[in-house]
């Protein structure tokens, strides 16, 4: 269970938010919604352990999340505006390194069907430079199928997506919070996904 | 450590990262006997100092891409989140760092030595103390790269910050060549080299990784 309590923001001179609350159960989804500027990345960034929030205490199992460290950034996959991939490195190269860097030691085949899966399966071994802007979001989103973490935090996942991954992504956060996992995520797209809880999070 | 691989298939990628690096030190060190002047005894005299200063010179060139390359990627906000230790990745990229950019200058400042008319015993006590040295100026410069990182004109800034630091292996690398061109027991020099080496392998890591929280907050 992921808990924020009474989660204030500021950057600058400038308060973003404060008094936040909210109560992530397992298998729910929170979309955190706001408009540009309201302070959703920084929020999300927060969730992650990223950056301190300016009040409050944000709790993962009960626990506060600065006192966890290693032990819930194990239990967490962060996806945000950056893609986190190399340039110069191929495709499956990045995902075999990324998921690695999250603690999930994959093999070649299990990357191998991973990029099947999320459509990239011919272009494996091309440099992420090559690839289009939509490509690089799912050599990122690639990650969400082999790091079995049980929360999701996701920053703004479907932008520059096409409609068939849109309904793949839809397709595989259902299934994430149907095995009981969680997903925080922001977007301005409309999403069509059923799950036990959907939460909507509005910042001012 | 697949961090170290990581880095090293980048640099594979992207070789001019190394070579300019390389071609840097070479280039400095061979201004000097051109311009000097074939002035024997002089130049001998010279020889340590002005590979040691080269050698900081070249490893600095390369300090901004430490970390700078991770970060507009997003790659190090991965590094921040990952279950494994920061300081432990730090240390990894600062190893690979030194692969890449450190151990090249060893394996060449003999061949260098020769211009400046070194005898045979001083190239090597010029490569041993080069070989301890520059993986302290790696370790070292990754505070000074994560701690400006983000900033503009941090390439300046870094060498402000880190330059300092780097002096007290300067003057006992150059040292402990010169202790051994006049005769001199130069062991001293080496295991206070190796000594820096110790210290900065458990403070510097740390302390980077301290830095690069706080430069990503």
């Amino acid at each position: 269970m992921l808990q924020g309590m009474n989660l204030a923001c500021v950057r600058g001179d400038r308060e973003l938010f404060r008094g936040v609350n909210f109560s992530l159960e397992e298998g729910g989804l929170m979309q955190v919604r706001g408009p540009n500027g309201s302070g959703k990345t920084s929020l999300l960034r927060m969730l992650c352990g990223l950056s301190n929030p300016a009040a409050g205490e944000i709790r993962w199992r009960g626990t506060a999340i600065r006192s966890l460290n290693g032990d819930y950034f194990a239990d967490m996959t962060y996806i945000g505006h950056l893609s986190g991939t190399k340039d110069d490195l191929t495709v499956i190269e990045n995902l075999l390194i990324s998921s690695a860097l999250a603690g999930f030691e994959i093999d070649m085949q299990e990357a191998s069907e991973a990029l099947e899966y999320i459509g990239l399966g011919s272009r494996q071994v091309l440099p992420v430079k090559v690839l289009s802007q939509g490509q690089r979001r799912r050599v990122a989103l690639a990650r969400l199928l082999v790091c079995k973490t049980p929360l999701w935090i996701l920053d703004e996942p479907l932008v520059a997506l096409d409609v068939m991954a849109v309904k793949l992504i839809q397709e595989l956060l259902e299934q994430h919070l149907k095995q009981g996992g969680m997903v925080v995520m922001t977007t301005h797209q409309e999403i069509d996904i059923t799950a036990a809880s959907i939460t909507q999070l509005q910042l001012a | 450590m697949w961090i170290i691989k990581r880095d090293l298939l980048l640099a594979i990628r992207r070789q001019s990262d190394v070579l300019t690096t390389l071609f840097f030190f070479i280039i400095v060190v061979s201004l000097f006997p051109l311009s000097v002047g074939p002035e024997m005894n002089m130049l001998r005299v010279m020889a340590p100092g002005v590979v040691w200063v080269a050698a900081l010179l070249a490893s600095m060139l390369s300090l901004g891409r430490m970390f700078s390359n991770d970060y507009l990627d997003g790659t190090l906000e991965q590094m921040l989140l990952s279950p494994q230790s920061l300081s432990l990745l730090v240390l990894g990229k600062a190893i690979a760092h030194w692969l890449v950019t450190g151990m090249p200058l060893v394996l060449m400042a003999p061949v260098l030595g020769i211009q400046y008319d070194l005898p045979v015993d001083a190239l090597l006590v010029l490569t041993v103390s080069l070989l301890l040295g520059t993986p302290v100026l790696s370790l070292i410069g990754a505070i000074g790269a994560a701690l400006t990182l983000g900033l503009r004109g941090g390439g300046v800034l870094v060498s402000l910050l880190v330059l300092p630091l780097y002096i007290p292996v300067l003057i006992f690398g150059a040292g402990a060549v010169e202790a051994n061109m006049s005769g001199v027991n130069f062991d001293a020099h080496l295991s206070l080299i190796g000594a820096f080496l110790l210290v900065s392998l458990v403070l510097a890591p740390w302390a980077a990784a301290s830095s690069l929280k706080v430069s990503l907050e």
